[in-house]
């Protein structure tokens, strides 16, 4: 078992990052845990009251948390899983999903403390000794991105899109939800399933062809 | 976000003994963490009911469907007793928020969830009687585009935003609440409260109680339902109007109808007066028009929204065509 072990090779840019003006002044708000230090009421000082213990990307990870720490943030701050996004941090842009016991989640309204023994799997812990993931390849393939920022959280819910649709699940626009109808994966059923991951560049057409890809592809 | 105590739940009798002032039951978190993030609900303990054996969809002996508090909005939505016998509900569930907020949501949370009127939602606008009971509302002489057309007060213009609920209104639906002193069944259509000069108050619960069960009645109506939701944006939106359609029909003449509305009122708007209109008719154009007008009876729009009342009588007319057959 590992704790705060985590040391991705990209640790000492992380820390010249962090160690920057303009970042690390915009990040100076958010202490090691995560939590934001808030003067102006009646936050204490966070502390580690609560011991969690998930597991993450196939390892156990145990963590002693302030109870106020999402998962997004002890992803990012506490574990240095920074593939996840923090985008709007309200549960509007879907930059953050996540999967919790194989099923999407936003991260950023997830508070870590909930997570005991449950299974987190990030855009970290998709690969497969070495080989992308085929949504990974798909996205590259059709380019379904401009600058990036969505795109771990677009292919964690395209991931989870296909397990829902190859388990039935219907839509709000598939035609009859009855069991038994047939619901075909059109463009709008992709489109209405991704619409919980907003993308600010736009490539939507190419994220629709990338999802296809993997749901047709029999692959996923 | 202002610190609080965290307990996690393990029975219902340990989360109701946990329960408290300035206590709040956590379940999914979808909305009540936003609201913590954001200051606007400051509870200084979390009592964790995640975890309650609250999430099973039963069948009941008489025929109709038991669903725990805990089962989450999708499972929910996707369950193949709720699909079969209750496709209006799952279509309203999965019109809300997003396929990863739907895995979070759960069914007594979804009941209890806030406005989203943004007077309400931040905390730069001094004047909100349901945040700040007494302070006024910004929202009556503000940008009031997605507020109330009916049972609004001068209190409070705030909608109800929950799409199921919606959809349980008009399947008279019964909420199982359990506290201290026992439980009791409230009807979904008296869940929720209007604002009268207590729009601090959402619903009947009382603070110390907890949602147990949302128990359907059986009915006719699987063949002739839909939910009808318009919004600004194709998906992932608040409703402007909902619509849950349902009827039961003898050849081309309604013998059953119901008719609930979203996003006009601070609870779900169950239109009896448009279900009246209906009954005993054939279902043509003109007794379609008349169950829409009648849908809006009483209608009193603000300075941005009397486009509601014209969106609701066409979103009614739609949603009754749909269940009905004929579009």
């Amino acid at each position: 078992m590992s704790r705060d072990s985590h040391d991705p090779p990209s640790e000492a840019r992380r820390r010249f990052v962090l160690g920057t003006g303009a970042l690390g002044a915009s990040l100076g708000a958010i202490d090691a845990l995560g939590a934001p230090k808030d003067a102006g009421n009646n936050a204490l000082a966070p502390e580690a009251t609560h011991r969690v213990r998930f597991r993450l990307n196939g390892e156990t990870r145990e963590l002693a948390l302030d109870p106020r720490v999402t998962l997004l943030d002890a992803l990012r701050e506490r574990l240095r899983m920074t593939g996840t996004k923090k985008g709007c941090d309200r549960g509007q842009c879907g930059a953050c999903t996540v999967l919790v016991d194989g099923r999407r989640v936003n991260s950023c309204l997830t508070l870590a403390v909930t997570l005991e023994g449950k299974e987190v799997t990030t855009i970290e812990g998709l690969s497969r000794g070495g080989a992308a993931h085929p949504a990974q390849v798909a996205f590259l393939e059709r380019d379904a991105f401009q600058c990036g920022y969505c795109t771990p959280g677009q292919i964690m819910s395209c991931v989870a899109l296909v397990d829902e649709y190859r388990h039935g699940m219907p839509s709000y626009v598939s035609r009859d939800v009855r069991p038994g109808a047939a619901i075909a994966l059109t463009d709008d059923e992709i489109r209405e399933r991704m619409s919980g991951n907003i993308c600010r560049c736009g490539a939507y057409v190419n994220i629709v062809a990338a999802v296809r890809d993997v749901a047709g592809g029999g692959k996923a | 976000m202002r610190s609080f105590e965290y307990t996690s739940a393990r029975s219902v009798d340990e989360a109701l003994a946990g329960i408290g002032p300035d206590a709040k039951f956590l379940a999914g978190g979808t909305n009540l963490v936003d609201l913590m993030k954001g200051d606007v609900e400051k509870p200084a303990r979390l009592v964790d009911i995640s975890a309650l054996p609250l999430t099973d969809i039963a069948a009941t002996p008489a025929g109709g469907v038991r669903i725990g508090a805990m089962v989450r909005n999708s499972d929910c939505a996707s369950h193949p007793l709720i699909r079969e016998r209750y496709p209006l509900l799952s279509q309203a569930l999965l019109a809300g928020a997003s396929p990863q907020l739907r895995n979070m949501a759960s069914t007594g949370g979804n009941l209890m969830q806030r406005t989203r009127c943004y007077y309400f939602y931040d905390t730069a606008f001094d004047r909100c009687n349901k945040r700040v009971p007494g302070s006024g509302c910004a929202a009556l002489e503000g940008y009031n585009r997605i507020h109330a057309i009916l049972g609004a007060s001068n209190q409070c213009v705030a909608t109800h935003p929950s799409d199921m609920a919606v959809a349980l209104a008009a399947l008279d639906a019964m909420v199982e609440v359990l506290g201290r002193s026992g439980a009791r069944r409230i009807p979904a259509t008296q869940f929720h409260r209007l604002p009268g000069d207590t729009p601090h108050l959402d619903t009947n619960i009382e603070p110390d109680e907890l949602i147990v069960a949302v128990e359907l009645p059986p009915n006719g109506f699987a063949q002739r339902s839909h939910y009808l939701k318009v919004r600004d944006r194709a998906s992932y939106a608040f409703a402007l109007v909902s619509v849950a359609a349902a009827l039961e029909m003898d050849g081309n003449t309604v013998r059953t109808a119901r008719i609930a509305m979203g996003g006009v009122a601070h609870k779900p708007w169950r239109a009896m007066e448009a279900e009246s209109a209906l009954v005993g008719r054939r279902l043509d154009a003109a007794a379609i028009e008349r169950a829409a007008d009648a849908s809006v009876s009483g209608a009193r729009p603000l300075h941005d929204n009397a486009f509601k009342v014209a969106l609701a009588k066409r979103s009614v007319a739609r949603a009754l065509e749909v269940a009905g057959g004929a579009a």
